[in-house]
């Protein structure tokens, strides 16, 4: 009995003790973020498969670009569902903070950054009248968000409507956000950068697992190669195409500050708590009303930078612009990451992938000469599929929860 | 430890509290005390005032009158954040854990421990400080948690409890009240709870503990005062009286006793 056990290979071994602890993960409804990437597999499989253009670092130098607005707004709309509210204004308020920005800057002559400074704080204002709304009035946040979703696209279309069509905007601050890539050696620097962290990650941890089973430490080596590994593989693509994308940059960062709040403070653990049993979290002390106001700002916040790159991709602002379906695709992106609508679970890195995948949809329908309504039904299917997984997880999770019992 | 025979130290007190809610007195000049080192148990039917007065000494409500002493001083709890900063720290019946966060984060909810150095460090969560409390609390109750990393909602309703009265050994509390901490268990997981109490006790801690379970009483209690209308109006000896002799305490008649055997 032992001996084949014993001349298994160190390689086998590894791999069977880490799809084990997966399995075991899984059976407890703790899917992290095997979902969302597994779809982002798919998707990116089946059209490359479909069209010979998907993969070019051109394309993907256009996806990381299209993916800008909607990574942004759905990093804040993630925050509002970790506490088990929704935020469906985002389209909205990102569409009146474009137009503030543009007002400002083609019709008053403010430089640059202090309109979108002030397009930003406008947006958490907005945001904090919503918090403030759901909190003093307690009103559910769903018909507080959609009241904000109905005015502040009024307003909009009242404030674009004295112009024809759309307001253009010269700035080259503003214009140069979505169009400016970043230079080879400060590119490099940042991929060496993300290579060391993950060599000091390795280095630090390394103490806890030399001990545990191969398993622990093949999933050691591979947390810490994950980001050095995506690094260089996005900067041998897109540097030969334009180089990496600013705004790939800027992206990056906002996720990897939220993911240290969310993950890595007093802050984020309270807003977890929140959305796992409000009552509980009141009980310990924890202000639940100033948290959820803070975070209905922070949302409305991100939604209006998120119309800063909008109006930064298009040298423009009109009457549609943060509409249509772009607040569903923004909760839809964090569904899809893993976030749950019940509140109290999900991770920021989900909803950028989730934001990736919808995106990479969009991009690839585009490629194959889809229309806007069949871009829109995919869309709808796969949101249809993580919701699905996510209650699928959850009724285990419980059981699991119940077995132990 | 301190020896059962020996006087155990007052801890908190509590002076001819008394609250009103509209036309209901639900309370009417409430004494009580809790020692150290020792379980009171507070008994009284629905309505008698139990959770009113637990409120009040857990900083929920304020009283109308009255006054709160601990160690023998005249103490103000505005809010549950007061109490626990006193010392005194209440388990509530549901628990009021959050099933999605784990162990660790449960037992520091509110009151985490941040990362020495610079000010950027200390915006940061210390998880390896806080696991190390979390340790020693449960091997002072003696009880096995699976994992700290674990969720709440993984654990048995044994473990839940004892993640919920871990929090009084980490926060070093000196009073712990328990809000009908059996209500809705089965024998055995009873009688975890009452090992878990039992090592509270041990420590030093003064147990105020509210219940409706005659087998809590008599298990545990060192002394128990029964409220009926917001009055208190009996204080026994669990250890020199029956069963019935409590019963009778708390509905106020022999008669209503018989008819209802």
């Amino acid at each position: 009995m032992n001996n084949p056990k014993a001349s298994e290979s160190n390689a086998s071994k590894t791999w069977r003790s880490l799809t084990h602890k997966m399995a075991a993960q899984v059976n407890q409804g703790e899917l992290g973020f095997i979902p969302v990437v597994l779809a982002l597999l798919a998707v990116f499989i089946v059209f490359h498969l479909s069209s010979q253009y998907f993969l070019t670092p051109r394309n993907l130098s256009n996806l990381s670009l299209q993916v800008g607005v909607l990574g942004v707004m759905a990093l804040g709309v993630s925050l509002v569902l970790f506490i088990g509210e929704i935020d469906l204004s985002a389209g909205s308020v990102s569409g009146v903070c474009a137009v503030v920005l543009v007002l400002l800057s083609s019709s008053y002559g403010v430089p640059g950054l202090a309109a979108i400074g002030a397009a930003i704080v406008c947006g958490a204002a907005i945001g904090w009248t919503h918090g403030k709304l759901v909190t003093l009035v307690g009103a559910p946040s769903f018909i507080v968000t959609l009241t904000g979703l109905l005015v502040w696209q009024g307003v909009q279309r009242i404030l674009v409507g004295n112009q024809i069509g759309q307001i253009l905007i010269e700035d080259p601050i503003v214009t140069g956000i979505a169009a400016s890539f970043m230079p080879s050696w400060l590119s490099l620097l940042l991929v060496a950068a993300i290579t060391a962290a993950g060599l000091v990650f390795c280095v630090k941890h390394w103490k806890a697992v030399r001990n545990a089973g191969l398993g622990d430490r093949a999933g050691l080596l591979g947390r810490a190669a994950l980001f050095p590994a995506l690094a260089i593989l996005a900067y041998s693509v897109l540097s030969q195409h334009h180089g990496v994308p600013v705004l790939l940059l800027i992206l990056a960062i906002l996720a990897l500050v939220l993911t240290l709040v969310t993950e890595h403070t007093p802050f984020g653990v309270h807003i977890f708590a929140v959305g796992g049993n409000a009552e509980a979290s009141r009980r310990a002390g924890i202000n639940v009303a100033s948290l959820r106001v803070t975070l209905f700002a922070t949302c409305s916040a991100f939604a209006a930078l998120s119309g800063v790159i909008a109006v930064s991709r298009q040298f423009a602002v009109d009457g549609n612009t943060g509409g249509g379906n772009l607040v569903l695709d923004a909760i839809a992106a964090a569904v899809i990451g893993g976030t749950s609508l019940f509140g109290g679970r999900g991770r920021i890195l989900g909803s950028l992938l989730g934001a990736l995948v919808i995106g990479s949809v969009a991009n690839g329908l585009d490629l194959l000469g889809q229309s806007a309504n069949v871009k829109s039904i995919i869309t709808g299917l796969i949101l249809l599929a993580a919701v699905s997984v996510d209650m699928i997880a959850r009724r285990r999770r419980i059981r699991s929860g119940a077995a132990g019992a | 430890m301190i020896a059962a025979s020996e006087p155990a130290v007052q801890l908190l007190e509590t002076r001819k509290l008394s609250k009103r809610f509209g036309q209901v007195q639900a309370l009417s000049g409430v004494d009580l005390d809790v020692r150290a080192s020792s379980v009171q148990a507070l008994l009284g039917d629905n309505g008698a005032g139990k959770s009113t007065l637990v409120k009040i000494v857990s900083g929920v409500h304020r009283p109308d009158a009255g006054e709160i002493l601990l160690d023998g001083k005249r103490i103000e709890l505005p809010s549950p954040r007061h109490a626990s900063v006193a010392g005194i720290e209440t388990v509530y019946q549901d628990l009021a854990l959050c099933d999605n966060l784990d162990v660790a984060q449960n037992l520091f909810l509110g009151r985490e421990s941040r990362m020495r150095g610079n000010p950027v460090l200390r915006l940061l969560l210390d998880r390896k400080s806080m696991e190390v409390e979390a340790e020693r609390a449960f091997e002072i109750l003696g009880a096995r948690i699976p994992s700290l990393s674990s969720p709440v909602s993984a654990l048995s309703g044994g473990q839940r409890q004892a993640v919920a009265i871990a929090r009084a050994i980490v926060w070093r509390s000196r009073v712990v009240i328990f809000d009908e901490p059996t209500a809705a268990l089965g024998v055995e997981q009873t009688a975890s709870v009452h090992r878990l109490i039992e090592r509270l006790k041990d420590q030093g801690v003064g147990v105020l503990l509210i219940t409706h379970n005659m087998v809590d009483v008599f298990a545990l209690a060192d002394r128990a005062i029964i409220l009926r209308q917001g009055r208190r109006v009996a204080e026994l000896d669990p250890r020199k009286c029956t069963h019935d002799d409590v019963v009778r305490a708390i509905t106020g008649s022999a008669a209503k006793d018989a008819a209802l055997s």
